[in-house]
C-alpha cells in the first residue's frame, strides 16, 4: 500500500502500437445502430404486407423508382472517387466528385418528393390510409430523412473542399462520411426490394 | 518486457489551477468533456433519480400493506408503477452504469479520454433532459393536483392501451419522447465505449490482457446497437400512431399489439443483460482484488459474457409465453432462455473459484460482493423455473414474477452497484468511506432485501397478480405484503445511510491515496483523484495486471501470460 504513484514506462522499441481510426470505428458502430432501426421498420413492412383492411394495394400506386435508384448508387461511387481523390492529394477532382454526389442525392430526393406528391394530391394515398400507408411512408421516410442528413454534411464537405480548406490529413475523416453515404445506398437496395418488389 | 519497463513518476509537480467558485464552477461542470467529470454526473443524476423512484416504490408498498386500502388513488397507483419502472430502467440503471463505465474505461485502458468526448457531453446531456422531460409531465398538463398527467400506462406500455383514444393527453407522449431521447443518449455513449475501447488503448494494453471491466462494458455497449435501436424505431412508430394517425398498432385498422410486444422485448430483454453486464464486470474487479488473486479463468469469463451477449438476443418471447405463439415458438424460447444461464453458470463458478483458497478481506466492497453472488444465484434460479412455459402460465403477471425480477435488479445489480460504490469512491474523490456506516448499510440493506424480495414470492405462487391497486382481506396475501412494506421501509433507512455516507465521506472521510485496496488495475496508478489528463505519461503495460508486475518486479505476471 506504499506504492509510489506509478505507472509503467517501456522504453526499449517494440513494433508499433497502431490501433483502428476512431471516427470509422465509431462510423461503424452508428451504423449498426441505424441498421438495427431500419430492420425493426423493414420487419413491420413485411409483416404487415396484404394486412390492410382498405385499398389501395401497393400494387395499384406504386411505380418502380428507377432513375432515383441510378442516381442514388451512382452517387456511392461518385463519394468513393472523392475519397480516394483527397487521399492522393488532388482536392479539385475531389471537390467535382463531391458536387456530382450532391446534385445526385438531391436528385434522389427529388424523385421522392416528386412520388410523394403524386400520392398524396392525386391518389390522396396518405399515411392514414391504411397499414399499406402507415408502413410504406414510414420506411422511405426513415431513408429519406437520413439523405437529408447525409446531404447536408455532404454539402459541408463540399463547401470546405470548394474553399480549398482541405487536404489528404483530411481524407480520413472524409472517409468516415463516405460510410455513411454507402449505408444510406445500401439501405436503399433493401428499401427497393421489399417495397417496390417484393411489396408489390 | 515488464523487466525492461522503467518507472516514471506519472504525475507531474505543477501547482493545481486554482480552485474556482460559485458560477465558475457551475459552467465548468455545464461545459465539462472530461470523461471524469461527465461520469460524476452521470452517477449523481441517476441517484438522484434513484431516491425519487424509490420513493415510489415506498409509497406503493405502504398502499399494499394492508389490504382495502386508500393511501393513494387508483390512478396516482397506475402513475406510481408506471414511473418506478421507467424511471429505474432508463434514468437510473443505464446511466449510473455508463457513468461508471465512463470514468473508468479510460482509466483502466491508460488513456487520456473518451474517444469522442463532445459526444460524451451530448449524450449525457440528452439523457438527462429526457429523465427531467419524464418529471415534467408532472408539472405539465393537468398540474401537481392529482400527481399531475403522469404516464399511466405500465413501463412496458402495452398497444393499444397507449392509443390516443384509450390514453388521450400527453402524458403517454412525455412518456414516449423522454425514452427516445434517453435511447439516443445511451447510443451515444455505447458509440463511445466501443471506439474508446477498441482505438485508444495504451501501449501493451492488448484484448487479452483488458480488465474484464473493460471487456464486459464492450459487450454490453454492443448490444445496445442492437436492443435500443428497436425500442428506438417502436418509439418513433408510437409517435406517429399518436400524432400523425398511422396505424402501426392500432388494432381498428388491423394493426398488431403483439408486434409492440414483440418489439418491446427484442429491446426490453436484451435491456436485462446491459444492467447485468456492468454488475458482473464490476465483481469481476473486486473478486480477485479482495481474495488477493488473480481472476480465475479470465478467457473463460470473456467468452461467457460474448456468449451471454449473443443468446440473449434470442430470448425475448419468455414475456411472451401467455400470448399464444404455439409449440414451436414457446420450444424455441424456451430452450433459448435455458441455455442463456449456462455462461451465466460459468461466470458464477469462476467467481467462486477466485475466492476460494483466496486471503478474503471482508470490506464493505467485498460483502456487499458476497451478497450479489447468493442472491443472483437465486434469481437466476427463479429465472430458470419461469423459463419452462408451462410453469409461466402459471404466473406470468403475478407477484412471482416482480419477486424474481426484483431479486436480479435489487439483489444482483444494486448490490453490486453499492460494491462499486465503496470500491472505486476513493478513486473518485480521493477519500475513503466510512467502513461502520458502510457495515450499517450492508446489514439494514440485506435484512431489508430479504424480507422484501424472499416473501414477495409466496403472494405470487397463492395467485396475487401483479399492479393491483389494492386487494380484499381473506385471500392469504395480507401478512405476507406486510412483511414485504416493512421489507421496504428497513431497505429506506439502509439506503438514506448510504447517501449519508456518501456525503459525510466526501468532507470527513479518511484520505485514500492513490491505491487504497493494493489493487492491480491502472486507475490506481494515478492520483484519487485522478489529474485531468489522467496520465502524465503514456503507460506501458505487460500483462493483465500492470500494477502487480510493477509492486513485485520478481515475480512479474508476464511471465506466465
Amino acid at each position: 500500500m506504499q506504492t509510489p504513484v506509478t505507472v509503467p514506462v517501456s522504453v526499449n522499441s517494440e513494433p508499433p502500437w497502431v490501433l483502428p481510426n476512431r471516427g470509422i470505428v465509431g462510423m461503424w458502430c452508428l451504423i449498426a445502430a441505424e441498421a438495427a432501426i431500419f430492420l425493426i421498420f423493414v420487419v413491420a413492412y413485411i409483416y404487415y404486407l396484404g394486412k390492410s383492411l382498405t385499398g389501395p394495394l401497393p400494387s395499384q400506386i406504386l411505380e418502380l423508382p428507377v432513375v432515383g435508384t441510378i442516381c442514388l448508387l451512382s452517387s456511392s461511387l461518385t463519394v468513393h472517387a472523392a475519397v480516394s481523390a483527397l487521399r492522393k492529394g488532388k482536392v479539385q477532382r475531389c471537390t467535382f466528385a463531391l458536387a456530382v454526389t450532391v446534385l445526385l442525392g438531391a436528385a434522389f430526393l427529388w424523385t421522392t418528393a416528386a412520388e410523394w406528391h403524386h400520392l398524396i394530391y392525386d391518389e390522396g394515398f396518405t399515411i392514414r390510409t391504411n397499414l399499406f400507408g402507415t408502413t410504406y411512408y414510414s420506411l422511405v421516410g426513415l431513408h429519406a430523412s437520413h439523405v437529408v442528413v447525409g446531404l447536408l454534411f455532404l454539402t459541408v464537405a463540399f463547401l470546405f473542399s470548394a474553399g480549398d480548406r482541405v487536404d489528404e490529413r483530411h481524407a480520413e475523416r472524409l472517409e468516415v462520411l463516405s460510410l455513411y453515404w454507402h449505408f444510406v445506398d445500401a439501405v436503399w437496395v433493401v428499401v427497393f426490394l421489399v417495397v417496390y418488389v417484393l411489396g408489390r | 518486457m515488464a523487466n525492461e519497463a522503467l518507472v516514471l513518476e506519472s504525475i507531474d509537480q505543477t501547482a493545481p489551477a486554482g480552485h474556482s467558485s460559485g458560477p465558475g464552477v457551475v459552467y465548468e461542470w455545464l461545459t465539462t468533456v472530461d470523461h471524469k467529470k461527465i461520469g460524476i454526473m452521470y452517477i449523481v443524476y441517476a441517484l438522484i433519480f434513484l431516491v425519487l423512484a424509490g420513493a415510489q416504490a415506498l409509497l406503493m408498498r405502504i398502499q399494499l400493506a394492508v389490504p382495502n386500502n386508500h393511501f393513494v388513488t387508483p390512478q396516482v397507483f397506475n402513475r406510481m408503477f408506471t414511473m418506478h419502472g421507467s424511471t429505474m430502467v432508463f434514468f437510473v440503471g443505464i446511466p449510473i452504469l455508463f457513468g461508471f463505465g465512463n470514468y473508468l474505461i479510460p482509466l483502466m485502458i491508460g488513456a487520456r479520454d473518451m474517444a469522442f468526448p463532445r459526444l460524451n457531453a451530448f449524450s449525457f446531456w440528452i439523457s438527462a433532459f429526457g429523465g427531467i422531460l419524464l418529471y415534467l409531465s408532472y408539472f405539465a398538463g393537468s398540474g401537481l393536483y392529482g400527481a399531475g398527467s403522469a404516464p399511466d400506462v405500465g413501463w412496458f406500455a402495452y398497444a393499444p392501451l397507449t392509443a390516443k383514444v384509450f390514453s388521450p393527453g400527453h402524458s403517454t407522449d412525455y412518456w414516449t419522447l423522454s425514452i427516445l431521447m434517453s435511447g439516443i443518449g445511451t447510443t451515444g455513449t455505447a458509440i463511445n465505449i466501443v471506439a474508446t475501447v477498441i482505438c485508444m488503448r495504451c501501449k501493451g494494453m492488448t484484448m487479452t490482457r483488458m480488465p474484464l471491466f473493460v471487456w464486459l462494458l464492450l459487450v454490453a455497449s454492443c448490444m445496445v446497437f442492437v436492443a435500443v435501436s428497436p425500442l428506438t424505431a417502436a418509439q418513433i412508430m408510437l409517435t406517429l400512431d399518436r400524432y400523425l394517425g398511422s396505424h402501426f398498432f392500432d388494432t381498428q385498422a388491423g394493426g398488431s399489439a403483439v408486434l409492440w410486444m414483440h418489439f418491446f422485448w427484442i429491446f426490453g430483454h436484451p435491456e436485462v443483460y446491459i444492467l447485468v453486464l456492468p454488475a458482473f464486470a464490476f465483481i469481476n474487479e473486486i473478486v480477485p482484488v479482495f481474495s488477493r488473486k488473480a481472476i480465475f479463468g479470465y478467457p473463460a469469463m470473456v467468452a461467457a459474457s460474448v456468449g451471454i451477449g449473443f443468446i440473449s438476443l434470442s430470448v425475448w418471447a419468455h414475456h411472451m409465453f401467455t400470448v399464444g405463439m404455439g409449440p414451436a415458438g414457446n420450444t424455441f424460447f424456451v430452450f433459448a432462455t435455458m441455455v442463456v444461464s449456462v455462461p451465466t453458470g460459468i461466470k458464477m463458478f469462476n467467481w467462486l473459484a477466485t475466492i476460494w483458497g483466496g486471503k478474503v478481506r471482508f470490506r464493505t466492497p467485498m460483502m456487499f460482493t458476497v451478497g450479489f453472488l447468493f442472491q443472483f444465484l437465486i434469481a437466476g434460479l427463479t429465472g430458470i423455473m419461469l423459463s419452462a412455459a408451462p410453469f409461466d402460465w402459471q404466473l406470468s403477471a403475478s407477484y412471482f414474477v416482480v419477486a424474481h425480477f426484483h431479486y436480479v435488479l435489487v439483489g444482483g445489480i444494486l448490490f453490486a452497484l453499492f460494491a462499486a460504490f465503496y470500491y472505486w469512491y476513493p478513486k473518485m474523490t480521493g477519500r475513503m468511506m466510512s467502513e461502520t456506516l458502510g457495515k450499517w448499510h450492508f446489514w439494514f440493506f440485506i435484512i431489508g432485501f430479504h424480507l422484501t424480495f424472499d416473501f414477495m414470492h409466496i403472494p405470487g405462487l397463492l395467485g396475487m397478480p401483479r399492479r393491483i391497486y389494492t386487494y380484499e382481506a381473506g385471500r392469504g396475501w395480507e401478512y405476507w405484503n406486510l412483511i414485504v412494506g416493512i421489507g421496504a421501509i428497513v431497505q429506506a433507512i439502509g439506503t438514506l445511510i448510504f447517501v449519508y455516507n456518501l456525503v459525510r465521506s466526501y468532507f470527513r472521510g479518511k484520505i485514500a491515496g492513490p491505491d487504497p485496496w493494493d489493487a492491480w488495475t491502472l486507475e490506481w496508478s494515478t492520483a484519487s483523484p485522478p489529474p485531468s489528463y489522467n496520465f502524465a505519461v503514456e503507460p506501458t503495460v505487460g500483462s493483465r495486471r500492470p500494477l502487480w508486475d510493477l509492486k513485485h518486479p520478481e515475480d512479474p505476471d508476464s511471465r506466465y501470460e
